[in-house]
């Protein structure tokens, strides 16, 4: 159903501000205020080791922001920052500033439980609990302490998700039982049952033959109205297809210790990106010369 | 069937590089024969065991087999029975369910998702997985120093309260190692999507690990079931009698009182006279692997029921 989708579209308006070089630096270029992220300076280390340093970017609402860019530059890291999954990893530590909306996510007041309800997360590989489809949309309305009957808010989610069709008939069955493009639809639903604000994704398609990410592309387009996406992505097609904005990391070999460190290269409109990459590397990657 | 074409002008494969090899493939063949001999080894081992038990024990099993089960201990080979032993396993069962599974089950989930992964930590580790390597003969010194002697205001002394402790201090090891292993194969996909959704830790651990567990979990329990009925050594230490006489007996005394259990009935059997007590220690070993068996297949239905709950 994705085959038709009008082709990448580039849009031949350039932006006003584009014009302008001196904005060039300027990491919001274009986001409509007031931006739902704000990253300053954001450096992750695990241990000693700096995955990624010193990302600025701003990230629009209602917007689909692409992170592209070859393995190991870090993209997935920075974007695990954003709901604190990286929280998660005992040797992990940020420094520099992320803000959503005017809050500081990395303030020591700030409850990462009460972030990753606002900020949902769908995995690279889809990741259904062992339950029933019914009961893997209500989990995360249940842990947040919603009583009673959940029909209804199954029902929407399934229907956000654009999976409802496929399992109205057979809710109270296995999850595991879908196919992998159903079951990260269902990751999908499960997500947005929570009604969060930003939903943060980790190349979502990876593991979904082409139908399955058609499927997922289409998805993203409309939850665009509804939500603020962010999207890891190693297919510069997808986050040419979907993206507003797209984000071009790289990993570069440190001079003094050899190790490979990621950094962002570029950031601007996918359509300029994709056009008329200001950077060398960012061009090299999406006309596939290395990565 | 024919080689015809063994190779074609085009330069493509011959059908005879593509046919089975004809020379045999020794090396190969040798290998998997000694695999088969270790299996077959193996079986025939076990089988030797259970053929001769149960042809051991037939004799006293065939003629008398209600009376063997629900007799006390006698002087009297005819009389002789094993329910004391029966009772003193069952109790020992229920003890070390009590207290070794939830305390080694805590352990476990502490040391796999709260600890810090660090020196302390990891010698923790090294440490339970030694204790359960030390002879049990050393457990049943411990035992009786501490549970018989130091506790005996509570366990009775010599009772079955000290034996149940003693040998749930013996499975302890085996339930932290096996319940730490089983919830460290939850794949971490399963706490992520939980995490991701807002779930706090004890919420992950309750809603997804656990229940993703519990079937690692409940194996490693049975083994340790097993293990627990079938020692006879720290039961030997910790003073299980050889023979004892049920008179009247109130409520506490079934648990503070003199108490045997069944290996320790094998061991008496087997130390009496055998041209009077031939078979009676086969019979009751018949009876302890009946029993092993037992639990074995409540856990195995109750660990189907799980897995099938949870839809894999």
């Amino acid at each position: 159903m994705s085959t038709e989708t009008e082709a990448p579209t580039i849009k031949t308006e350039i932006p006003t501000d584009g014009q302008t070089a001196a904005s060039d630096e300027l990491p919001s270029k274009g986001v409509a205020s007031p931006p739902v992220f704000t990253a300053r300076d954001l450096t992750v280390y695990y241990g000693d080791f700096r995955a990624v340093g010193d990302v600025n970017l701003d990230i629009g609402e209602r917007e689909i922001t692409a992170f592209i860019g070859p393995s190991g530059c870090g993209k997935s890291t920075i974007l695990r920052c954003f709901n604190r999954m990286n929280d998660l990893i005992d040797i992990a530590r940020i420094e520099g500033s992320l803000l959503y909306h005017d809050i500081d996510l990395y303030d020591p007041e700030v409850d990462p439980v009460a972030v990753r309800r606002r900020i949902g997360m769908v995995f690279q590989k889809p990741n259904p609990f062992p339950k029933s489809i019914y009961d893997n949309v209500a989990y995360g309305p249940r842990i947040a302490g919603v009583k009673g009957s959940m029909d209804d808010l199954v029902e929407e989610s399934l229907i956000g998700a654009g999976l409802w069709a496929e399992v109205k008939d057979r809710l109270g069955s296995s999850a595991l039982g879908l196919s992998g493009g159903q079951q990260q639809r269902l990751c999908i639903a499960r997500a947005i049952a929570v009604s969060p604000d930003v939903l943060l994704m980790d190349e979502p398609c990876s593991a979904l033959d082409p139908i399955a990410t058609g499927t997922i592309e289409e998805l993203m387009k409309e939850m665009k109205n509804e939500y603020t996406i962010v999207i890891v992505t190693h297919n510069m097609q997808q986050a040419a297809r979907v993206s507003d904005r797209t984000a071009f990391f790289t990993a570069e070999a440190d001079e003094a210790t050899g190790q490979r460190r990621g950094k962002l290269v570029e950031y601007d409109e996918t359509s300029l990106i994709f056009s008329n990459p200001n950077d060398d590397r960012t061009e090299a990657y999406i006309t596939g010369r290395f990565g | 069937m024919s080689n015809t074409a063994k190779t074609s002008a085009t330069g493509r494969p011959s059908l005879g590089s593509l046919q089975k090899r004809r020379t045999a493939d020794v090396k190969g063949q040798v290998f998997l024969g000694l695999l088969l001999l270790a299996v077959g080894l193996a079986v025939a081992m076990v089988l030797a065991v259970l053929f001769s038990v149960i042809v051991d024990g037939l004799d006293v099993l065939g003629s008398r087999l209600w009376s063997f089960l629900s007799n006390p201990s006698s002087s009297d080979p005819e009389k002789a029975g094993v329910v004391q032993g029966i009772r003193g396993s069952l109790l020992i069962a229920a003890i070390v369910s009590v207290v070794a599974f939830p305390i080694g089950i805590g352990a476990a989930i502490y040391l796999e998702e709260y600890a810090e992964d660090n020196t302390f930590t990891r010698l923790i580790e090294v440490a339970v997985r030694n204790l359960a390597g030390v002879p049990s003969i050393v457990y049943g010194l411990l035992g009786l120093a501490v549970f018989v002697q130091s506790l005996r205001g509570i366990t009775g002394g010599s009772s079955v309260i000290s034996g149940g402790l003693t040998l749930s201090l013996l499975v302890l090891p085996i339930v932290i190692i096996t319940a730490s292993e089983a919830i460290r194969a939850v794949p971490s996909s399963l706490s992520d999507g939980a995490y991701g959704l807002g779930a706090t830790q004890w919420e992950v651990i309750r809603t997804q690990i656990l229940p993703a567990a519990l079937p690692g979990i409940l194996t490693g329990a049975v083994l340790s079931i097993a293990r627990a009925l079938g020692e006879a050594a720290p039961l030997l230490v910790v003073g299980a009698a050889a023979f004892y006489t049920t008179g009247f007996q109130g409520f506490l005394d079934q648990f503070q009182g003199a108490f045997t259990a069944l290996p320790m009935n094998v061991a008496n059997f087997a130390k009496l006279p055998a041209d009077n007590w031939a078979g009676h220690a086969a019979a009751a070993s018949v009876v302890v692997l009946v029993v092993v068996f037992f639990i074995n297949l409540v856990a195995i239905i109750a660990r189907a029921r799980i897995t099938k709950k949870l839809g894999r």
